[in-house]
């Protein structure tokens, strides 16, 4: 059969046009893996809140060994090794009040702000600087407001170590199970392995069964943690009656945890 | 064809080399690796044919819904509830790592690093 240009030019749109639709019927004909037959939803014992935000009485919980205490639990359900070493891996640590808050102090403390240690953690910022900087998106900032983190997609590149102004990142020079008992560790939830950045969760999974982060919940009554959009919270009632500080205002991020002084 | 020959002779030597792997395997047979199945556990999130080739798919969907959208709770098409979780729920039935997922991962030759984070279940010594 003689092929006419005609004749080309309709035969070659067609097969383009087939090769559009194929993708897409198969698809649908294989059902998309496994997507279609289960779903998962939230479950229905999780707390919700539209921010959530914690405020610590730094007038009673200001000595090394009551924050130590608390920074142990978390680092236990955490499985967060110690490593005697500036390798060591925190999620939860103290810091003088000038470490602490370097940009509100004072020539002249008073003696307790001098003796005080405060609780340090990750802000859980409402501009999170390692949010931006993640190349990622292995960290990435929740509707609730906290800043979680996918290990599975971290890369080690440590831009969030460099962006967080507060030091709230830790990173995994070595493998942490080195370090962990693991007779011990918390089997519930997972280690880490070497070569990525961890932080405080805000105790995301706990919050999903219905729980309230470690260290709140075992501070009794010192670290309150709540909605801070709700003007009924626990958080804004607290933020209400004292007067809170919270940490490098001038770095521009809004953190989400308060310090009454 | 001045060549001719030698080409042929080349092509012929050089397809052998390629197919070396194929001519060697002639022969032996493929044994399926025999899974110890869980004892007090019926059915599976999904059905076992669907687990086998898409676990890794689903497992990978349930991260991204338990830490990206928060949803930690799987109702499968059958209508049960689990909880979406690899340690707490999967290594639940399969109780055991090593006659379980690395009978066919070692048949497969396949080594997903799942284990470098999450605990696998105490292997009785
Ligand atoms: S404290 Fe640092 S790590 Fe935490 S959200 Fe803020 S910038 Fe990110
Ligand atoms: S180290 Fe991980 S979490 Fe941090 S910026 Fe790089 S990929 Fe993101
Ligand atoms: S909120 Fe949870 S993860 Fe963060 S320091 Fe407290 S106990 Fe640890």
């Amino acid at each position: 059969m003689k092929q006419s240009r005609r004749n080309f030019l309709k035969f070659a749109g067609l097969s383009a046009a087939g090769l559009c639709l194929a993708p897409a019927t198969a698809a649908m004909a294989s059902g998309g893996g496994t997507s279609k037959e289960g779903h998962a939803v939230v479950n229905s014992n999780s707390l919700h809140a539209k921010r959530w935000a914690m405020v610590i009485d730094t007038r009673k919980l200001n000595t090394e060994e009551a924050i130590e205490a608390l920074a142990e639990t978390c680092h236990h359900i955490h499985n967060v090794p110690t490593i005697e070493s500036d390798q060591n891996i925190k999620w939860m640590w103290t810091g003088s009040y000038g470490e602490v808050f370097p940009e509100q102090e004072n020539n002249f403390p008073s003696e307790d702000q001098e003796k005080h240690k405060f609780p340090l953690l990750c802000n859980h910022c409402e501009f999170p600087s390692c949010v931006r900087v993640c190349p990622t998106k292995a960290t990435f900032k929740r509707a609730d407001g906290i800043v979680a983190m996918d290990y599975h997609r971290c890369i080690g590149c440590r831009y969030c170590m460099a962006a967080c102004p507060y030091g709230s990142r830790s990173f995994n020079f070595m493998d942490p199970r080195t370090h962990l008992d693991m007779d011990k560790i918390n089997t519930k939830f997972p280690t880490r392995m070497r070569g990525v950045v961890e932080k405080c969760n805000f105790c995301v999974e706990r919050l999903a069964v219905g729980e309230l982060p470690a260290c709140a919940e075992k501070s009794g009554g010192s670290i309150v943690f709540g909605d801070l959009q709700d003007p009924d919270s626990n958080v804004r009632k607290a933020l209400r009656e004292n007067f809170t500080i919270r940490r490098k205002p001038t770095a521009g991020t809004e953190p989400g945890v308060y310090y009454i002084i | 064809m001045h060549y001719g020959g030698k080409i042929i002779t080349g092509l012929v030597i050089f397809l052998g080399l390629v197919s070396m792997p194929f001519w060697f395997n002639i022969g032996g047979s493929f044994q399926e690796p025999k899974l110890e199945l869980p004892k007090d556990a019926k059915i599976c999130v999904a059905p076992t044919e669907n687990m086998r080739r898409n676990h890794m798919k689903l497992l990978n969907e349930w991260r991204d819904m338990a830490l990206r959208e928060g949803k930690r709770t799987y109702i499968s098409a059958k209508g049960d509830k689990y909880t979406i979780s690899l340690q707490n729920t999967c290594m639940k039935c399969h109780a055991s790592k090593e006659q379980f997922c690395d009978k066919c991962h070692n048949a497969a030759s396949v080594t997903p690093y799942c284990w470098d984070c999450h605990v696998p279940p105490k292997e009785a010594k």
